[in-house]
């Protein structure tokens, strides 16, 4: 039973992978930037939750949903004010700054919270762990619910995306910058809105993170961020389904090699796999083909 | 179709036969700065004028002014973003400081030991940049960007499981993701994680700076030979140079074998000038740190990148003092050169400013590094 309770460890694991991801790659469908501060926001959206649950005394659930409007605001912001102006420069100027905002935010958490790793109060605090199969199998209650709320997450994005007026501009706007604007569509607005759906979700990622793996420092979300960024290269960047795919898959091959082959190679492994994968197929599992033009 | 690409070609060509004295011009200016730099410095030192504490930086401001200029040959000169130049480093660093320990018992001289280390930084980071050069140069942008990512990470994680020790009889002893036994503290030369310990420091300022000076001395004279040309060529428009007969695969390679094995070098050279180095110290943010001096100093310029390394380096151990909130400071300044610098409008005012000072000067190059510099002084 120990492969069943690695799979479901490694799911939660690349649930968590794949809602940063999402961030990642609505980003860049949209604006074709790779935003390296994204990690950042979620070690903020931990932090926030954090702060909320511990010294304001609130529910767990609640200090989630006031880390989620935080973050919203802390992407608008961002977008606002260090990617607008450089929009239509070129990816690396872009990327350049995407880097300073990603020291500025974990400077600024060092020096508000410090460097002291704090305990993160885990948001099903009661809750025991699940044994089924005769004691064999144990399930937290933490990962069953990270993987049900990354397929709800899922449901809900593929959803708006497809659906409604606000996404249908999205996917416009993703497809051609220009020729949206000529169809009335407001491509600022637009963009914002996917810097603020990406941000609450790093939100969510953030909180189920730190109730996973309850250590929370000014660092904390550099790595998943990098892994995140990985998982949604690995699924085709742009694509939402793959970003799922890529997460999950990722989240399972790290638990994997860290369980039968050695902690300390897990994330070569998983780094590993992504050149393998992107060897077989240049532009991710899922994404598009990229045509030449003369 | 054809004659737009043949009359691209040869205009582009006729440029570079008249850029020919902007070459002459660009390394002047880098062996300026580098000479100039060198003498301050030392001077600096011998007067007094410069604390221990920046004494200790010379080495590594010589490091990452050599790191600056060789991944401006990747990102700059062949126009491929590369997030993994810690990993050529630190494979350089460790290789030398493996070579430097089995070494030492048969060989006496020091400079003599530590050109051999180099050599073999350089030999080891160009297979390693051979290996992932040679199956990645077919990815476009973005996702080659990505995996040169992955290969960093790669590499620093397998520094982390890496046992290397010289026992008694000074047989190189090895083990993979598992300790040695039977090895004193002081036999062991890479322990896992914790890296190496006990390096005897051989890098001096002037080693440095003479290994600054040939990494410099390759990238400009590669980046004005035939080879240079193409691969600029190809940076500019692939299809137009595959069109013309242009190996595109063989000279975006070369690029990039060439810069890890200077990177290799570098590194080597800055494993010297620590008695412990840890894999860590390696990571994703070393590599994105020498890609913020090459972006500041302006892309594919390379003594723009050169002095953008130095700064820097200096400018947070000068404000050491400020501790708590430097970084913060950094960030901001990165965030602001980088809007100042690129941003359009923001471009415009300044341009129309420096016109009216100076209404009748050339225009080009050097009012973009003006530019930078002026967002540097502010800051």
């Amino acid at each position: 039973m120990g492969f069943l309770t690695n799979l479901i460890s490694g799911l939660s694991l690349g649930s968590v992978y794949a809602i940063i991801a999402l961030g990642y790659t609505m980003v860049y469908g949209i604006s074709k930037m790779l935003n390296f501060a994204h990690g950042d926001v979620i070690m903020i959206g931990g932090y926030v939750s954090f702060i909320f649950s511990m010294y304001m005394g609130m529910n767990g659930w609640i200090s989630l949903a006031i880390a989620m409007v935080a973050c919203t605001v802390l992407g608008i912001l961002i977008e606002r004010l260090a990617y607008r102006p450089l929009r239509g420069t070129g990816s690396l100027a872009v990327l350049i700054t995407a880097i300073g905002v990603s020291y500025f935010l974990q400077n600024a958490a060092l020096l508000i919270w410090g460097a002291n790793p704090r305990v993160f109060p885990s948001l099903f605090e009661g809750v025991s762990t699940i044994h089924a199969a005769g004691g064999k199998l144990s399930l937290s209650p933490v990962s069953l619910f990270t993987i049900l709320a990354n397929i709800i997450i899922m449901i809900i994005l593929t959803l708006f995306v497809s659906k409604t007026k606000a996404g249908k501009a999205m996917r416009a706007v993703s497809e051609d910058n220009g020729a949206a604007q000529l169809m009335g569509i407001n491509v600022n607005q637009s963009i914002s809105l996917t810097f603020a759906i990406g941000s609450g979700l790093a939100a969510v990622a953030g909180v189920l993170m730190c109730s996973a793996y309850p250590v929370l420092m000014p660092t904390t979300g550099a790595m998943p961020g990098i892994k995140a960024f990985t998982a949604a290269v690995f699924g085709g960047i742009g694509s939402i389904p793959g970003a799922m795919i890529g997460g999950l898959i990722l989240g399972v091959i790290e638990i994997f090699s860290r369980a039968y082959i050695s902690t300390e190679l897990s994330d070569a492994i998983v780094f590993g796999c992504l050149i393998i994968v992107l060897l077989v197929k240049p532009t991710g599992l899922l994404g598009k083909k990229i045509n030449e033009k003369v | 179709m054809a004659e737009r690409i043949l009359k691209n070609i040869s205009t582009r060509g006729l440029k570079n036969a008249v850029k020919g004295n902007e070459y002459r011009k660009e390394a002047l200016i880098s062996y300026g700065i580098l000479i100039i730099g060198y003498i301050v410095l030392q001077l600096g030192a011998s007067v007094g004028l410069i604390g221990k504490h920046l004494q200790g930086q010379f080495v590594p401001i010589c490091v990452y002014v050599a790191l600056a200029i060789s991944l401006n040959l990747v990102v700059g000169i062949s126009g491929e973003l590369s997030l993994g130049h810690a990993g050529f480093m630190a494979v350089g660093a460790f290789t030398g400081i493996i070579v430097m320990r089995v070494l030492e018992p048969h060989l006496g001289i020091m400079p003599i030991r530590l050109i051999i280390a180099l050599i073999f930084a350089a030999i080891m980071a160009a297979i390693a940049g051979f290996i992932i050069g040679v199956p990645i140069l077919s990815l476009r942008g973005d996702y080659l960007a990505i995996v040169t990512l992955a290969f960093g990470e790669i590499v620093r994680n397998f520094m982390n499981v890496l046992y290397f020790a010289l026992d008694e009889n000074d047989h190189l002893k090895f083990a993979f993701n598992h300790t040695i036994d039977g090895i004193t503290n002081d036999q062991r030369i890479l322990t896992g994680a914790i890296g190496a310990t006990g390096v005897t420091k051989a890098a001096t300022f002037t080693g440095a700076m003479l290994l600054t000076a040939f990494t410099l001395f390759v990238v400009l004279n590669l980046k004005n030979s035939k080879q240079g040309r193409a691969i600029m060529a190809i940076r500019d428009n692939r299809i137009a140079g595959e069109s013309i007969g242009l190996d595109v695969r063989k000279y975006k390679l070369m690029a990039f074998v060439v810069s890890a094995a200077l990177a290799g070098m570098a590194g080597c050279m800055f494993g010297q000038n620590y008695s412990t180095l840890a894999p860590v110290k390696f990571n994703f943010n070393t590599s994105i740190l020498i890609l913020v001096f090459v972006v500041l100093g302006g892309i594919g310029n390379i003594w723009g990148g050169m002095i953008a390394a130095a700064l820097l380096t200096i400018l947070p151990e000068a404000f050491r003092q400020f501790a708590d909130y430097r970084m913060l400071t950094y960030a901001i300044v990165l965030i602001l050169v980088m809007i100042g610098t690129y941003n359009p409008t923001f471009k415009a005012r300044i341009n129309s400013v420096i016109d009216k000072i100076k209404p009748k000067k050339k225009k080009d190059s050097g009012k973009k590094n003006k530019k930078s510099k002026s967002g540097k002084e502010v800051a």
